[in-house]
């Protein structure tokens, strides 16, 4: 915000999705910068998660156009910029997400869950796709366990190897959607820790979450979703500490109950 | 006793290699089964209406109708329609279409079980719809529907005996042939038991080795 921007690596224009009669997301402006790690607030059933969804379109908009890294898209059927099959998965392939339940694959080992995407999608060998799972489980410090089944791992190992597994894919932006949410507390710092130094390599990321202490250390934006528009926005110190809609001062304090005994572990996540 | 090792000279090829034609119908049947039941289920899935409409027919029709029928209007039926089919290809095709039906719902209810995350976390790394049901799916689904398929695997090896309406000579028909020269049919349909039995036998161990199998993979 402070120096000259160059062209962001991802922007949004008037990003609409309806499920049936229910209006989800209501025209979604966004720009983000490469780098930037943009947190997403909100109550439940906002259309957070719709919103990720709707980027890397595993559930398309309905309306509004994106860029994103040089490519443009048109979410309107109509358009002729509407995307194809095949240019989706390319999008896809270079947009990372992580899920709140995991979702690794059953029946793959850990290293398979990691090199999976990169031999078949990216066209990597074995030898290569491995060589790079190889140094993200030892990154993540889950090396020794490359040969375990994903569900003999701690609910907070799975999701690091979920994380190793898209980060596999080199990919330009990373989409996490409360990733800690379905954590035993005990396991959320070691996957908050992983998130905040991706963040300090310079990662750009999205991210849906309820760790508020997270929000307001790693992340250089904050947006509030409300009811399926960007209620307000702004650096984390100005939205979380001095924020303007009732509604969010509303939603800050619903949620600050929960979130002071956890505040304290949180802390000290960044040095 | 020395009468039956006797019988076991004189009838025991003609059991043996009606036995082995019982086999290779029924591993034909299976996996021509396989084959409807997964485009059925898949079919049912489709986004096109007209392809849901035809797999959901397909399923209504088979389950609904005794499979004894189903084997009529194929041998017998089609020719009235200038289809005519020798006893073994329209007893295979029968009994495939028939087994594929229920297929088509053990693997309904497979695809069911697997959490949407699952495709989503595939579709999310860049894989095409197909690939992923081809990768993370299906492999995922053979697992959970093992024990269901193998019991509708018996029962496709049980209803060959089905054929010997349409001069199929399998074991009962073969059987048949020899009650009415002998009039024994105690004897010999015991023997077609028998058979039956070491059939299904092999089949359900062969089962628990491929479960087995999996077990460890997970
Ligand atoms: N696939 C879907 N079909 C129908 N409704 C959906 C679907 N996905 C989400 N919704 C609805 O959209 C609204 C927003 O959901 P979601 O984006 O998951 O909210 P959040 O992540 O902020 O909790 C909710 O009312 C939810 O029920
Ligand atoms: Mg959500």
């Amino acid at each position: 915000m402070t120096e000259e921007a160059p062209a962001p690596l991802l922007k949004l224009r008037n990003i609409r999705k309806s499920f049936g009669d229910l209006e989800v997301l209501k025209g979604i402006d966004l720009d983000v910068a490469k780098g930037e790690v943009v947190s997403i607030i909100g109550a439940s059933g906002s259309g957070k998660s719709t919103f990720l969804r709707s980027i890397n379109a595993i559930e398309p908009a309905d309306k509004g156009t994106m860029d994103f890294d040089g490519q443009q898209f048109d979410f309107d059927r109509d358009s002729r910029y509407y995307p194809s099959a095949r240019q989706l998965q390319a999008l896809r392939a270079r947009i990372g997400m992580v899920f709140q339940s995991y979702n690794l694959w059953p029946h793959k080992t850990v290293l398979e869950n990691v090199i999976h995407a990169p031999m078949n999608v990216l066209g990597q060998s074995r030898a290569e796709a491995t060589e790079v799972a190889g140094a993200l489980l030892d990154r993540i410090g889950l090396y020794d366990k490359k040969d375990s089944s994903p569900q003999r791992l701690s609910g907070g190992q799975q999701q690091r190897v979920a994380i190793a597994r898209a980060l596999a894919m080199k990919p330009r932006l990373m989409l996490f959607d409360e990733v800690t949410s379905a954590l035993d507390p005990e396991l959320v710092h070691e996957v908050l820790m992983l998130m905040a130094s991706l963040a300090k390599e310079g990662m750009t990321m999205l991210l849906v979450t309820h760790e508020m202490s997270f929000a307001r250390d790693v992340s250089s934006r904050v947006l509030f979703f409300d009811r399926g528009v960007i209620g307000e926005q702004g650096a984390p110190s100005k939205v979380l500490r001095d924020p303007e809609s009732p509604r969010l001062r509303q939603f800050l304090h619903s949620i600050l109950h929960d979130d002071l005994s956890q505040a304290g572990a949180a802390k000290g996540l960044i040095q | 006793m020395s009468g039956y090792l006797n019988d076991i000279q004189v009838y025991g090829p003609g059991f043996l290699s009606a036995a082995w034609t019982v086999l290779w119908l029924t591993l034909l049947t299976i996996v021509l089964s396989w084959v409807f039941g997964l485009a059925a289920a898949l079919g049912q899935r489709s986004d096109l209406a007209w392809v849901r409409a035809i797999a959901a027919f397909y399923v209504w029709f088979i389950r609904g109708t005794p499979a004894l029928i189903q084997i009529f209007i194929v041998y017998f039926g089609m020719p009235q329609l200038g289809i005519r089919l020798s006893p073994y290809t329209a007893g295979v095709l029968a009994l495939a279409i028939n087994s594929g039906a229920y297929v088509t719902e053990i693997i309904r209810s497979g695809l069911q079980a697997i959490p949407k995350g699952q495709t989503e976390s595939s579709l999310a790394l860049g894989f095409s719809q197909r690939a992923t049901m081809r990768t993370i799916i299906l492999p995922q689904v053979a697992r959970i529907i093992l024990p269901s398929i193998t019991n509708e695997a018996l029962s496709t090896l049980k209803n060959t005996s089905l054929l010997s309406t349409i001069t199929v000579v399998e074991l009962t028909l073969y059987a048949q042939t020899l009650i009415s020269a002998t009039f024994r049919p105690f004897d010999f349909y015991i023997a077609v038991a028998i058979i039956y039995l070491v059939l299904t036998t092999i089949l359900t161990q062969l089962a628990a080795f491929f479960e087995r199998r999996y077990a460890r993979l997970y």
